[in-house]
């Protein structure tokens, strides 16, 4: 077999709904993009605790700095798994934590965002959670067998945080009216990274992670799904979704909204957005100051020093 | 490391028994130096949440690994190594028959 019958054989396999194992023969384009998809991924939940973090000292109650913890911790927990995965493939984690620090890979879109109050935290555990477990639900299908292994253990650990997310939610909602006011406004100031967070419609005639079955679901799919599930649970609330044009068409069968702000989502996920700079700085300087730390458990000559 | 050579740790699978009795199931793995902390990363991947009875960490370049298809899945007729691969029910009847032993649904009379 030359390598373009390999090749061909092994996108057959894929193709079909045959996994792939990290140490199976891999086309070059099959593996780069597993890693990059990966890669991103990890990226995210390592960058997507620290909009969190700035809040455990402000938790409310102790059973909810207790909670917001363990959320933190196991997203941590999150990014070592997926990064462990994307080394299989190939990159070293040092060179992705490096490429992260210097802004030359990516994060999800709404970790850019600053965190104004307590009702921020209930909507971004509620439904930035919600929007990521859509995505992360259909990864449990990828062809790629290692990651959707990592992805059951992710979801249920997820399905936790959406919990603890609604929970905070519907305790505010039960409260005053101003912290009524508190959740709107910060549904108000979510709703736009929301609706971008799984990226432009894209074709699937030419997704290659799609056709690959890295990833098993479009984005539009995929917020379609989020909107069916979470649009009539915000309304039963009585909060008002932040866009005119919102409404299930039931003819067509698929949600109307205004059309999010791709030019938004492409400036932010570059290094734009307003929280951009700030917490790649505080990772870069965390990572500075943790080094004595991996030089001890490793054993590094400049520990002993 | 007093060599002076780089760090360096090793990738550890994780195997894991969620109830006494249940089979040991692969996990994942963790990126350790040596057991000890192989453990503790296993322990709070794992086991932080009380759904684990037991962990194993089994150093990865201490697996040996067969899957190779024709060793495995060989193409040929293996129905003789499964119950199901043995049709007794005519051959049973007939052999009643011969006996002259009640056949099923006559037992009564």
């Amino acid at each position: 077999m030359n390598d373009q019958e390999r090749a061909d054989a092994f996108y057959a396999h894929v193709v079909g709904g045959g996994k792939v194992e990290a140490d199976d023969w891999m086309p070059d384009d099959y593996r780069a993009a597993v890693l990059k998809f990966v890669e991103m991924h990890a990226n995210s939940e390592l960058m997507g605790v620290l909009p969190e973090r700035e809040w455990i000292l402000r938790a409310p109650t102790l059973k909810r700095k207790l909670a917001l913890t363990s959320k933190v911790q196991d997203e941590v927990g999150h990014a070592q798994l997926l990064y462990r995965v994307a080394e299989d493939l190939g990159k070293p984690r040092e060179e992705m934590l490096a490429d992260l620090m210097a802004g030359k890979t990516k994060f999800h879109n709404v970790f850019h965002y600053p965190t104004r109050s307590w009702g921020d935290v209930g909507i971004i555990a509620w439904l930035v959670d919600a929007a990521a477990i859509v995505s992360q639900q259909a990864l449990r299908d990828s062809s790629y067998a290692p990651y959707a292994r990592t992805m059951k253990k992710i979801c249920w650990e997820e399905s936790v945080h959406i919990m603890h997310g609604r929970d905070v939610v519907l305790t505010l909602m039960n409260g005053t009216a101003r912290q009524r006011q508190m959740v709107q406004e910060a549904l108000d100031r979510w709703w736009g990274p929301l609706m971008q967070m799984h990226g432009p419609p894209t074709d699937p005639a030419t997704d290659r992670d799609l056709i690959w079955k890295i990833k098993s679901k479009g984005n539009e799919q995929l917020r379609q799904e989020f909107l069916s599930i979470y649009v009539p649970r915000i309304w039963e609330l009585g909060l008002t979704v932040p866009d005119p044009e919102l409404g299930y068409d039931e003819v067509e069968g698929r949600w109307h909204y205004t059309e999010p702000d791709w030019a938004e989502l492409r400036n932010v996920v570059t290094g734009h957005g307003p929280m951009s700079q700030e917490r790649l700085e505080f990772r870069r300087t965390n990572h500075a100051a943790t080094q004595w730390v991996r030089d001890a458990v490793l054993g590094a000559p400049s520990a002993a020093a | 490391m007093s060599d002076g050579s780089p760090p360096h740790d090793r990738v550890w699978e994780v195997f894991r028994q969620e109830a006494e009795g249940d089979p040991m199931i692969h996990s994942g793995n963790v990126r350790a130096p040596d057991e000890e902390l192989a453990m503790h990363y296993a322990r709070e991947f794992y086991g932080r949440r009380q759904e684990s009875n037991r962990l194993w960490v089994v150093a990865r370049d201490a697996i040996t690994e067969l899957d190779d298809p024709d060793l495995l899945k060989p193409p040929f007729d293996r129905s003789f190594k499964r119950p199901g691969g043995y049709l007794i029910k005519h051959k049973l009847e007939a052999a009643k028959a011969r006996a002259g032993t009640p056949a099923a649904g006559e037992a009564q009379e």
